[in-house]
C-alpha cells in the first residue's frame, strides 16, 4: 500500500474496456491453440526425463569429480525444469485442453514434497484467486515475513532476512508446511482435525518417497559413490529450491508491487480483478533460455492475468499486455534477475526492522469508485 | 520366491528409483509399443478405397489381445493437440499374419476424427488404442444362410466378417448412392466372380433409398436367413420393424453407428466432483460435452453411445438418456454413458 495508488487516473469504465481487450488476447490464444503447442510441452517433458535419467546414470560414477559436476548440473537443470516450465503449469491446468490424461492437472505429480493436490488449492485457488491481498494471499511473506510497510511490525521480524534464506533452502518444504498451513494448524484445536492429518500424512507419505529416492536409492544404487551421490542430490535439491524461490520472489516483492486491502476486493469486477493481478506482479527480463529456466514465470504478469495460457505463448502474449499497460498508463515492473532479486531481498531486510506508518492512506477502491 | 513375485518386488524398487513418475514414464520414451505398456498402435499405412473412405493399417502394441470378425475398437488420436477418440469397425481377417489390423473410415461431413484419418494421417504417428469390443459377430457355428444388410460405411464390419469366414451360401444387399461410392467394390465384385458371394448393389441416388419390402425380391428366402444389418438408423429401423412384422426378430442382428436423438428438456446444475468444477447444463447437451468444456478429463469413445468408453458415476442426482428419454436416477453403484446423457436436473459426476 504505497501513498499514491497509481491507479488512480483510471475511471471505472476504463478498468472494464481494459478488461474486455484482455479477454479479447485470451481469446485469440485459445482460439490458436493446437498441434505445435503440444508438440512443444511433449518436447520439453521429453527432454526433461532423458536430462534426468542421463544424469542420474553419470551420477553412478559420481566418485569422479567430473562425473559429480556434470551429474549434480544435469540433475539440478532437470528438477528446476520438472518444477517450473513442466509441473507448475501442468497444474495449472495449462495443458488440460489436450485431454492427455498423462498430461493433466488432475493427474501430473511432480518431484515435490509437496503433493500437487494440495499446492494446487493453496497455489491455484487461494493465491491466484486474491493474489498480494493481505490476510487472504498467504504467498504475501509465506506467513513468516513481513512484506508491506502498513503491516504490523513484531519483534519476530527481525530475523525475517534469516527466515527467508532458510526458506529459500528448503524451499520445497516450506511450500509443503505452507501448503498443510502448518501455522494455522499446529494450534492444539486444530492439529487433531481429521482433514488436516489425512493431509499432513500424504505430505509424510510423499516426503518418505522423495527422501528415498535422492537419499537412500539413488546413492545405494551407485555403490562406492554412495556419499558422493548424496551430495550430488543434495546439491541439486538445493540448487533447484534457491533458483525456485529467487523466481517465485521476483513474481510479487519487488518495490513497486503493490499489495491490497481485504475490503478493498469486495465486489471486485473483472476488469477491477484484471487490474490487481497487473499490479500485484512483476516481470523478470531476460533471454529464451531465462524464460524457460523460470518455466516463464519471468512473465509474472502475463501469468497471473491467464494462468491457464499455455507458458510458451506468454512471451507473445507479454507484448501486448504490455502495450496495454502503455496505453492506459500503468507501469509494468520488469528488470534482470539479479536487480529483481535485489530488488525483493532489500524490501526482506528493510521491513524487517519497524517503520513510520505511511503519512498518506490509499483512499479504499470502493471509496474510488464512488469519487470517480 | 517365484518368477512373479520376484519381478513384482524388482518392479517395486523400480518405482521407487523413478517415483513420482513410473518406470513405464520412462520406457514409453524409447518403446511405446512394448508389452506391458498402455495399448497403443502406430499408423503404417492409409490406402484410400473412394473419394472420402481409407483404410488405415495399424500395427498394434504387444498388448493387443486381437479380434473377433465384425468388433470395433476405440482409437485415440491428437488432432490439433487435442486427443478425440472414436470406432471404428475392424476390416482385416482376424487370422492376418504380420499382426497389423486395419480399420476402414469414411470421411463424414465436419467430422474431425474421420476427415484427419482419411486426408491428412500420416504413417509413423503413434495413436491411442483399446482392446476390441462389441458384439456384432458371428456365432461360433458357421450358419448355413447368411444375409448382410448393409449402407454406406455400415459395411465396414461386415467386410471383416467376409474376409475372415468362407461362407457356403452368403447374400449381401448393400446401399450407396453411387457405384463410386461403394466401399471394397472391386473386392466385392471378385467375390461375386468367385461365386462366394451374392451382390446387390442398391444405388440410392439412380434407385432412391432402399424399401425393405424390396427384399421379398431381391432376397425371396430372407426370412430364412441370419442376417447381419448395418447402417443408418433409418434403414436399421425399417429392418427390425421388417422383421418383427414377420415373426423372425431373432434372425436379425444389428450394429447403430449413430443414434436416435430424443428432444428433451431440464437440464440442471452438474457438479464434477472429482476435480470440484460446477457448471450448468442444457437438458439436450451430453454431459461429456459439458465436461469437456469445463477441463474436466472426461473418458470418452465413439460418443454415439454403443462403446461404453465413457461410463462414470453417477454419485447424486438424475440424467436423462438423450436416445431414449430414459431417466436414471443415482445409485450406488450406478455409471452413466456420459456421451448420450444430459442432465435432468442438478447433478453428481464422478469425475
Amino acid at each position: 500500500m504505497t501513498a499514491i495508488d497509481p491507479t488512480a487516473h483510471l475511471t471505472a469504465e476504463q478498468i472494464e474496456e481494459l478488461g474486455r481487450e484482455l479477454d479479447a488476447i485470451r481469446d485469440e490464444v485459445i482460439a490458436s491453440r493446437g498441434e505445435s503447442d503440444a508438440a512443444y510441452i511433449r518436447k520439453v517433458i521429453s527432454a526433461q526425463r532423458k536430462l534426468e535419467l542421463v544424469s542420474r546414470g553419470v551420477l553412478l560414477f559420481s566418485i569422479f569429480p567430473p562425473a559429480w559436476l556434470l551429474g549434480t548440473a544435469g540433475l539440478s537443470v532437470a528438477k528446476i525444469m520438472d518444477n517450473m516450465e513442466i509441473g507448475h503449469n501442468i497444474l495449472h491446468g495449462q495443458w488440460d485442453w489436450m485431454r492427455d490424461p498423462k498430461i493433466h492437472s488432475t493427474t501430473w505429480e511432480w518431484d515435490h514434497v509437496s503433493p500437487s493436490e494440495q499446492w494446487k488449492h493453496s497455489h491455484n485457488e487461494l493465491h491466484h484467486t486474491y493474489t498480494n491481498v493481505i490476510g487472504k494471499d498467504n504467498d504475501l511473506g509465506y506467513g513468516i515475513m513481513r512484506v508491506d510497510e502498513d503491516q504490523k511490525w513484531h519483534p519476530f521480524h527481525l530475523g525475517q532476512p534469516l527466515w527467508n534464506f532458510l526458506n529459500a533452502c528448503f524451499f520445497e518444504y516450506g511450500i509443503a508446511a505452507y501448503d498443510l498451513e502448518l501455522g494455522k494448524n499446529l494450534h492444539k484445536r486444530r492439529r487433531n482435525n481429521p482433514e488436516f492429518r489425512a493431509r499432513a500424512r500424504a505430505v509424510g507419505r510423499k516426503i518418505r518417497k522423495q527422501v528415498l529416492k535422492d537419499y537412500v536409492i539413488h546413492p545405494l544404487l551407485s555403490g562406492p559413490s554412495f556419499l558422493s551421490t548424496l551430495a550430488a542430490t543434495f546439491t541439486a535439491n538445493l540448487v533447484r529450491n534457491l533458483w525456485t524461490h529467487s523466481v517465485i520472489m521476483c513474481g510479487h516483492f519487488p518495490e513497486g508491487v503493490q499489495v491490497f486491502e481485504r475490503r478493498s476486493i469486495k465486489g471486485e469486477t473483472r476488469g477491477q480483478w484484471y487490474l490487481r493481478q497487473m499490479m500485484g506482479s512483476a516481470n523478470i527480463s531476460g533471454s529464451k533460455a531465462m524464460h524457460f529456466m523460470t518455466g516463464n514465470l519471468s512473465h509474472q504478469i502475463e501469468h497471473h492475468l491467464f494462468p491457464d495460457l499455455p507458458s510458451n505463448r506468454y512471451a507473445e502474449v507479454a507484448v501486448k499486455v504490455r502495450a496495454l499497460f502503455e496505453k492506459y498508463e500503468l507501469e509494468y515492473i520488469t528488470g534482470p534477475l539479479p536487480k529483481q532479486v535485489f530488488s525483493a531481498w532489500h524490501k526482506v531486510f528493510r521491513l524487517s526492522l519497524p517503520n513510520k506508518k505511511p503519512a498518506v492512506r490509499t483512499p479504499d477502491r470502493e471509496q474510488e469508485l464512488a469519487a470517480a | 520366491m517365484t518368477n512373479v513375485a520376484l519381478r513384482g518386488r524388482a518392479w517395486k524398487l523400480l518405482e521407487m528409483v523413478t517415483t513420482p513418475l513410473l518406470p513405464s514414464d520412462y520406457l514409453d520414451l524409447v518403446s511405446p509399443l512394448r508389452a506391458g505398456a498402455d495399448l497403443r498402435g502406430r499408423i503404417e499405412a492409409v490406402h484410400p478405397e473412394t473419394d472420402d473412405a481409407a483404410t488405415v493399417v495399424i500395427r498394434p502394441g504387444r498388448g493387443w489381445r486381437g479380434h473377433t470378425a465384425g468388433q470395433y475398437v476405440r482409437i485415440g488420436v491428437d488432432i490439433d493437440g487435442v486427443r478425440l477418440w472414436r470406432a471404428y469397425s475392424i476390416t482385416s481377417p482376424t487370422s492376418r499374419r504380420d499382426g497389423r489390423l486395419t480399420i476402414t473410415v469414411k470421411a463424414i461431413p465436419d467430422g474431425k476424427v474421420s476427415n484427419h484419418l482419411v486426408r491428412r494421417a500420416k504413417p509413423g504417428t503413434l495413436i491411442q488404442l483399446d482392446q476390441p469390443t462389441g458384439d456384432f459377430v458371428l456365432p461360433p457355428a458357421k450358419p448355413a444362410k447368411v444375409l448382410f444388410l448393409t449402407a454406406g460405411s455400415g459395411i465396414t464390419p461386415v467386410m471383416g466378417m467376409l474376409r475372415d469366414t468362407e461362407f457356403d451360401d452368403v447374400v449381401m444387399v448393400h446401399c450407396a448412392p453411387k457405384p463410386h461410392d461403394v466401399i471394397f467394390r472391386d473386392e466385392l465384385l471378385g467375390l461375386d466372380a468367385d461365386k462366394k458371394l451374392r451382390l446387390t448393389e442398391v444405388h440410392t441416388d439412380t434407385d432412391g433409398k432402399l424399401d425393405i419390402a424390396r427384399l421379398d425380391e431381391l432376397v425371396p428366402d430372407w426370412a430364412e436367413r441370419e442376417t447381419w444389418a448395418c447402417g443408418p438408423a433409418g434403414l436399421l429401423d425399417a429392418a427390425e420393424e421388417y422383421w418383427t412384422g414377420h415373426g423372425v426378430p431373432a434372425r436379425l442382428h444389428t450394429e447403430r453407428f449413430r443414434p436416435a436423438v430424443v428432444v428433451t428438456g431440464d437440464g440442471g446444475e452438474v457438479t464434477f466432483s472429482t476435480t470440484g468444477r460446477t457448471v450448468d447444463a442444457d437438458g439436450a447437451t451430453p454431459l461429456l460435452d459439458i465436461g469437456e468444456e469445463a477441463g474436466v478429463l472426461m473418458p470418452s469413445g465413439c460418443r454415439m453411445g454403443i462403446c461404453f468408453g465413457c461410463v462414470t458415476p453417477l454419485k447424486a442426482g438424475a440424467v436423462r438418456d438423450l436416445r431414449t428419454g430414459e431417466i436414471t436416477e443415482a445409485e450406488p453403484g450406478v455409471l452413466i454413458q456420459t456421451c448420450v446423457s444430459a442432465a435432468a436436473g442438478p447433478c453428481d459426476i464422478e469425475r
